[in-house]
């Protein structure tokens, strides 16, 4: 559908004068225009854009441009970007403009990439459906009827519409694998500490990573590669060594040891996604690939743990948006206290408020021991499960969801079955672990399934190998 | 205070440190600055930004600790409070709970009557300041947001003390030290240092605590002093006729002499502390302790130790001259220039201290420079000038930058020390005014002091007033013979 399969292509067209950048932009927003009903985008910014390609052409035949020279990129509207809104699809924010620009996205920008927009997002990237957003819903471009999931639903929808070339999104819980999944594109979550999250809207601190969305493995591993690194912002970035990814893609490397957790293909799993995901073990096996059986045994308290740790901080990180310095202020002439709650009450959605109410009360006085410093250490066990099948495996094979995008609405009156969406992709934010979603078949619907695979902290360079050997050599 | 009861008081200490950037970005400390000029997306609470922390903060807080015998711990994690107030943009306060810097320390504390205490250190951490609302009635509440994020340390102490003055001697201490280690000017009437009281009382002999009441916003010694003696009686009477303490917090009224109970839903706070998951432990290496503990100044006890020790100056002389960094400083600049290290002290605790307390200055601000002070005091030694010249010489080298000696000859002020001067001059004088020098001689000696005026009169107070003295005498029993 793109003239070209990856950056390094379109690169190479553009310089060569195959390729018109202008047009390219054009092309792009003419189909965001056709595609508005997927409600992919918050803000477009078209003439910035237009403005940006004009510019980087320039220096893509001048010889000067940056690794990312003209690649289009969505951005989710919880990063923040000088002058431009940030909403996080929030009413609470609904005016807001930011006044700096994330980390992640300054990186890209500096190598001559092109934002072209910002996303529709679950609110405050809380849910896995997309359907919690001030702006409505996003819709699956596969399949209208069905959501593209959460939370970055939007940033994966407008990748797999090719309204962009790649899009930013955070994961938290899965908010970047799962929405990769049900959209049939690639999306990965770094380990916490690898991207800086430096003007990343804060959801829950501790287990918030940026990543990207991308059509092909190619460009996921350069936005990773770009993106990596420490930030003297964000005391929680690592220095650990930025690998060089996009140079040692090499579709012939066996190497990797995978692991096979049976608590990833229990019950719950649809018949189609368990077949599929079978269907690559036995072929990864047949292409040369050492399969182990593993064991995760605290698997069953992630869902809880996660619920408790990230509310808890989700309670607190959303304390600031409370109508004194700037977004929503109830027009309630009310006195301080009553203005506070009238504010956020007019200001958040209902899931929003579902996870501040749970997070306080688990930070309560006579609860916390019980809950919080409980789950804390169930987090702990969790990421001892990790590094023991790690001790076995290079890399952990599961599937990404469930089930295959649900139909809107499906699902939004029953919060806990919501949760669950996530039970294979919130392990990897309680680990710090990165994990990936791949693109690898379709159901009976023709709706994608995905699979997830997992690595050792920092070990991103391992995910995208055995990924783009997949890409490459499995699905060619 | 009824003899039958005792005070158990604990206090809080904030001290706002001198650092020049915040705690957690890299916005100025300045104080006085615009409203709301200080100020970043960081300290503002914008969505996506993080904290960063200034390493200074952690060297501030181990000088302290270290400097008040705490233990320095290694690894000490921050903590998040939350509450919603308007001053405080992220809706909560990044502070130290379960693991501080500082712990199990003390201080020695003298009183009036001499007798040494100690009083312990529960423990020390740090953590960021809030804004300042401002409720002015045409604006309802206006806030700034200057001192959101400049950096606090909160010292709190074991209940050892029993009486105000007791906490008056505590407080001065601290202040003391953190002057002395430059870490905080310790003002607080500008509210760089800080102080909340736990009080209770119980019968003498009484091994269990009785129930606490809080005071906050003392913003002086004064105020620390009265605020807790008042509530003392307070818990006192209501004790002796029968009734209970409520535990709760009071607010001092500094005009109306009297504590008054916060409202409860006020205090009825659930602050929800979690671990900061946005700042990474805090750890203090041995070496870098050793580092920090290289750079920790002379105490005060020692340095009054010295004092005493090196310039043979009495306990009290020492205690008062190195109460304040600054005046100590100066005091040891001066002595560098004169040996008379007694003189020194007296014109320094005398004339030094009264204009520095008087005008409300800092030593620093103190126009004459300590060196002209030391030589003051060496044209008195030398008898160039008398002391009574050099008083009169003091307050023109307040107002005129100049050297005691440059004023001493443009005034022509150097004294007459030459016998035979002055003895022309006593002889006149004598001969003027017969009649009193016979009522001198009638018993009537304090006339012998209107002599002495006459001769500084007829010299302009140059005469040496000791040759003076004795001329006189001598010429007096000369004419009663």
């Amino acid at each position: 559908m793109l003239p070209y399969s990856d950056q390094k292509e379109k690169l190479n067209k553009i310089k060569s004068g195959k390729l018109s950048l202008k047009e390219n932009i054009e092309s792009f927003l003419q189909r965001i225009e056709e595609n508005k009903k997927l409600n992919a985008f918050n803000f477009v910014l078209d003439n910035e854009a237009k403005a940006d390609a004009e510019r980087i052409e320039q220096k893509i035949k001048a010889g000067k441009a940056g690794r990312l020279a003209g690649m289009v990129i969505a951005v989710k509207d919880v990063l923040s970007i000088k002058d431009k809104p940030t909403t996080c699809s929030s009413d609470i924010l609904r005016s807001f403009t930011s006044v700096y620009t994330a980390t992640a996205v300054q990186k890209l920008i500096d190598e001559d990439a092109i934002i072209i927009g910002k996303t529709n997002c679950d609110e405050f990237a809380m849910g896995s459906s997309n359907e919690n957003s001030a702006f409505g819903p996003v819709l699956n471009p596969i399949d209208n009827e069905r959501v593209p999931g959460g939370s970055s639903g939007g940033s994966a929808a407008a990748v797999a519409a090719k309204l962009c070339d790649a899009a930013l999104g955070s994961d938290t819980g899965g908010s970047i694998r799962q929405p990769a999944s049900f959209c049939g594109v690639y999306g990965l979550k770094p380990t916490y500490g690898r991207i800086s999250r430096y003007g990343l809207t804060a959801f829950a601190s501790s287990f918030d990573t940026v990543g990207a969305f991308a059509n092909n493995v190619y460009d996921l591993s350069i936005l990773t590669e770009v993106m990596s690194g420490k930030d003297e912002k964000d005391s929680t970035s690592s220095d650990n060594k930025i690998p060089e990814i996009t140079n040692n893609l090499t579709a012939d490397d066996r190497k990797f040891r995978i692991g096979i957790a049976k608590e990833y293909f229990g019950k719950g799993l649809s018949s189609e996604i368990r077949e599929e995901n079978k269907k690559l073990i036995k072929k990864l096996a047949d292409s040369g690939f050492e399969i182990i059986d593993i064991t995760l045994p605290h698997s069953e308290y992630t869902i809880a743990a996660y619920y408790i740790l990230t509310t808890a901080e989700a309670s607190s990180n959303l304390a600031r948006y409370d109508g004194v310095k700037y977004g929503h202020r109830t027009k309630e002439k009310a006195p301080l206290t009553e203005m506070y709650k009238a504010s956020r009450s007019e200001g958040f959605g209902s899931e929003v408020k579902r996870r501040i109410m749970l997070g306080t009360y688990v930070l309560s006085h006579g609860y916390y021991d019980a809950y919080y410093i409980k789950a804390q250490k169930v987090r702990r066990l969790i990421k001892n499960d990790f590094d023991e099948a790690f001790n076995k495996v290079d890399i952990i094979l599961t599937p990404t969801t469930p089930t295959t995008a649900f139909k809107l609405g499906e699902k939004s009156s029953d919060p806990l079955e919501m949760y669950l969406n996530d039970i294979f992709t919130t392990s990897a934010n309680l680990a710090g672990i990165p994990g990936i979603s791949i693109p690898i078949g379709k159901d009976s619907n023709g709706l994608p399934i995905g699979t997830q695979l997992l690595a050792k902290q920092f070990d991103e360079l391992s995910l995208l190998q055995l990924s783009y050997f997949i890409e490459q050599k499995i699905f060619t | 205070m009824n003899e039958k009861y005792e005070a158990v008081i604990g206090l809080e200490v904030h001290a706002q440190l001198l650092t020049e950037s915040k705690a957690f970005c890299s916005c100025s400390t300045k104080f006085g600055n615009v409203p709301n000029s200080n100020v970043c997306p960081v300290c503002l609470g914008h969505p996506g930004v993080l904290p960063v922390l200034n390493k200074k903060v952690v060297e501030f807080i181990t000088l302290m600790g270290l400097a008040t015998n705490c233990t320095i711990n290694e690894r000490s994690v921050f903590a998040r409070k939350n509450y919603f107030y308007p001053d405080l943009p992220k809706g909560y306060q990044i502070s130290q709970y379960e693991l501080p810097v500082c712990e199990h320390g003390f201080v020695t504390v003298t009183s009036k009557d001499r007798d040494k205490k100690k009083v312990g250190i529960t423990r020390i951490h740090m953590e960021e300041d809030a804004g300042k609302s401002i409720h002015d009635q045409a604006f309802e509440t206006l806030v700034d947001v200057n001192r959101c994020g400049v950096p606090l340390i909160e010292i709190v102490s074991e209940p050892d003390i029993r009486s105000a003055e007791e906490a008056v001697q505590y407080l001065t201490k601290l202040r003391q030290i953190v002057q002395y280690l430059e870490i905080c000017d310790g003002n607080m009437e500008e509210g760089s240092l800080r102080c909340d009281a736990n009080i209770s009382v119980r019968k003498k002999g009484q091994k269990e605590f009785g129930t606490k009441t809080e005071i906050k916003n003392m913003n002086s010694f004064r105020n620390l002093e009265k605020a807790i003696n008042f509530e003392i009686e307070r818990q006192i009477e209501i004790i002796e006729d029968g009734g209970k303490i409520i535990q709760q917090t009071l607010l001092w009224n500094p005009d109306k002499n009297e504590a008054v109970p916060m409202r409860s839903k006020e205090e009825a706070h659930d602050y929800r502390y979690f671990p900061e998951p946005d700042l990474l432990p805090v750890i203090i290496t041995e070496s870098w302790k050793k580092e920090i503990a290289a750079k920790l100044p002379e105490l005060p006890e020692v340095r009054r130790e010295r004092f005493v020790r090196d310039f043979n100056l009495p306990v009290y002389d020492a205690e008062i001259l190195t109460l304040n960094k600054g005046i100590a400083d100066y005091y040891e600049d001066i002595v560098k220039v004169t040996k008379d290290f007694k003189s020194a002290s007296n014109w320094v605790m005398g004339d030094v201290l009264k204009i520095i307390n008087e005008e409300k200055i800092d030593i620093k601000d103190f126009p004459i420079k300590a060196e002209n002070l030391g030589e003051l005091i060496n044209l008195i030694n030398e008898g160039t000038i008398s002391g009574k010249i050099a008083k009169d010489i003091f307050p023109i080298m307040l107002k005129e930058q100049k050297s005691p000696l440059e004023i001493v000859k443009e005034k022509n002020l150097v004294q007459i020390s030459s016998s035979s001067e002055i003895e022309n001059v006593i002889v006149k004088i004598l001969e003027d005014h017969s009649s009193e020098v016979n009522t001198y001689f009638e018993g009537k000696e304090k006339v012998f002091g209107f002599f002495v005026g006459q001769v500084m009169k007829a010299t302009n107070g140059k005469a040496n007033p000791k040759i003076v003295n004795d001329i006189l005498k001598a010429k007096l029993e000369k004419l009663r013979n």
